[in-house]
């Protein structure tokens, strides 16, 4: 069996912070890490190599240093990586993004891919159904847990309001929870068979893919425009033991016709 | 590809165990203020199995010129790819210019592979829509990085102009039972291979679960509380409002309540008329998710607590002492009623 796990490097969003000054984004000393979902699908396809015997590729388009998160996940247990680079993929929405991946995944050997459900700098969740859709195969979203059974997965779909166990056959295409699993930490000898091996580049030259319909220019979407959201107004705050601090509370609601 | 070409908008009216769903009502609201601007047709597009014209008439009611019924065995559960080809369908023969879905399970799931198919542009998650002079684009902010920034998206050459929009941020007009509309229905050919995955089990937890989205009332405990039973103590309060828990991320992340119940950008969005945060500093994530309620009120032992930038009222004090006096003051203001 042939895994392909789609990964994206994206700085650890929990620590992003405003420069109260400029309104910009800091992002000197932000840590980047692969995408928490992303991660868990990592590892559901490293538990079905554990089980069955599974041959496990990561693919990740980004910049030069995604590199870095191709190597963490080949210390996991990834048998190999493949990064996508090259300035025409950059500016890309998720339309575009999903066409450049596809045109990768074309020249993969693969049964199922497994994509996260969404990154946490962008939230989408769509790359993983668009890359489906190119291909021309199913996909199964939010997907809690995840086991091979023949020549298909059975996998728990997860809805706000209850839950589907759903066959799809191979190939096929899933995007994981980060709930689904604790991933696996790097192993020593994981680490060091990491860096022994070479992370092939594909840039355009190496897809089948219309330029037209990649990076910034092939992205039906444009970023109009950014702003950092302002506070509103802080109301008045209290200091004050908590019994005094329960009769304010009580007083402002009532004034306000809440109670 | 000729813009032009494309007029009106279309609303996803999600249904679920044979009901349509309240974010289709809320897109509605919002989809008749887009369709208003523009001077189109709004319809909402409603798929199922044994629909029922009452059904489409209350979508009038909440907005709707116009119900589209697909109606096919095939409909009746979810699956992705059946529900793919009859959107697909419904957008080539009426050509809309804008589609709106719910931010949804089933709305993330669907919108992107029509997206894919029809080779339009989606904006994911948005919380605002409008109308841009001159153009007619429309303008779709929704936030990014974890709701620091919000950015403002456009779909300038391709329609239609598509976005899924997050549940209970938008209102709902007044239920007009006058409001006139048509229904039409629309033939969807759905082959055996069309049934790509096969549906093993469907199961529903609603019935244990309430809808933190629903209440007017929320009390929200953080990682302040310090322990799983302090947090419980949360239901005094909000019982005596007639309200309900609500947590932070960091509190899920410990175990003490479940995720349906988180507040914020990985959470739900939630707008009550008050929300009351019990030892939640207010990262921004989650402030995201809460930002918009009536009159928020905050408690918290640290003055320096980023929450006091968004609270209407700020309490600096001992929480879980806070919180049973809350609950015996608000009985007290009960009984003299």
């Amino acid at each position: 069996m042939n895994i392909v796990v789609c990964v994206k490097q994206v700085p650890d969003t929990t620590e992003v912070k405003i420069d109260p000054a400029t309104g910009t984004l800091v992002r000197e000393g932000i840590p980047s890490i692969i995408n928490p979902d992303d991660k868990s699908g990592l590892e559901a396809a490293l538990e079905l190599k554990d089980q069955a015997g599974a041959k496990v590729t990561v693919l990740s388009m980004g910049p030069p240093q995604a590199e870095l998160a191709l190597r963490e996940a080949l210390a996991m247990g990834a048998d190999e990586a493949v990064l996508l680079s090259d300035r025409a993929f950059g500016g890309a929405d998720t339309w575009a993004t999903s066409t450049t991946l596809a045109a990768a995944l074309r020249k993969l050997d693969w049964d199922l891919v497994v994509c996260g459900r969404q990154a946490i700098d962008g939230d989408t969740a769509q790359v993983g159904p668009q890359i489906a859709e190119h291909l021309g195969i199913p996909h199964v979203s939010y997907v809690s847990e995840l086991k091979v059974e023949g020549e298909a997965v059975v996998v728990k779909r997860a809805f706000e309001d209850g839950y589907q166990r759903i066959r799809a056959k191979f190939p096929c295409l899933v995007t994981a929870l980060k709930d689904m699993n604790k991933p696996r930490y790097m192993s020593v000898g994981g680490v060091f068979d990491a860096y022994r091996k070479t992370i092939p580049v594909w840039g355009l030259a190496d897809l089948d893919v219309d330029p037209a319909n990649i990076g910034l220019k092939g992205s039906p979407t444009r970023v109009k425009s950014s702003y950092t959201k302002g506070t509103k107004s802080a109301g008045k705050v209290y200091e004050v033991d908590p019994k005094e601090g329960a009769r304010i509370i009580v007083e402002r609601l009532k004034e306000k016709f809440i109670i | 590809m000729n813009v032009s070409e494309y007029k009106g908008v279309f609303v996803f009216a999600e249904r679920r165990d044979g009901a349509v769903q309240k974010v289709a009502y809320e897109l509605l609201g919002m989809g008749r203020g887009i369709a208003d601007a523009l001077g189109e047709p709004l319809a909402a597009v409603l798929l199922g199995s044994g629909l029922k014209d009452s059904e489409a008439a209350e979508l009038i009611a909440f907005g709707a010129d116009e119900v589209i019924l697909v109606d096919h065995p095939d409909l009746g559960v979810y699956m992705t790819e059946p529900y793919t080809k009859a959107v697909v369908k419904a957008i080539a023969e009426r050509k809309p210019g804008v589609v709106f879905f719910g931010a949804t399970t089933i709305g993330r799931d669907l919108a992107p592979r029509v997206s894919a198919r029809v080779k339009t542009g989606l904006t994911a998650d948005c919380t605002a829509l409008a109308v841009e002079d001159g153009t007619r684009n429309l303008l779709m902010t929704r936030p990014a990085f974890g709701g620091n920034i919000m950015a403002t998206i456009v779909c300038p050459e391709h329609r239609p102009q598509m976005s899924t929009v997050r549940p209970g941020v938008m209102r709902k007009l007044e239920r007009d039972g006058a409001r006139k509309g048509r229904v039409s229905r629309l033939a969807v050919e759905i082959e055996a291979k069309d049934r790509n995955v096969e549906i093993l089990e469907v199961v529903s937890e609603k019935v244990a679960r309430k809808n933190i989205e629903d209440s007017t009332v929320l009390v929200s405990g953080g990682r302040g509380l310090g322990s799983p039973e302090n947090f419980r103590k949360l239901d005094l309060v909000a019982d005596e409002l007639g309200g309900l828990v609500s947590a932070s991320r960091a509190v899920v992340d410990l175990g003490w309540v479940g995720q349906d119940r988180q507040v914020g950008q990985t959470g739900k969005t939630v707008r009550p008329d008050l929300y009351i945060a019990c030892g939640i500093s207010g990262m921004i994530q989650h402030i995201a998710g809460m930002e918009d309620s009536g009159f928020i009120v905050a408690v918290n032992k640290n003055s320096g607590a980023p929450i006091f930038e968004y609270a209407d009222l700020g309490i600096v004090t001992d929480v879980n002492r806070l919180v049973p006096a809350l609950a015996e003051e608000l009985k007290a203001a009960k009984a003299e009623r």
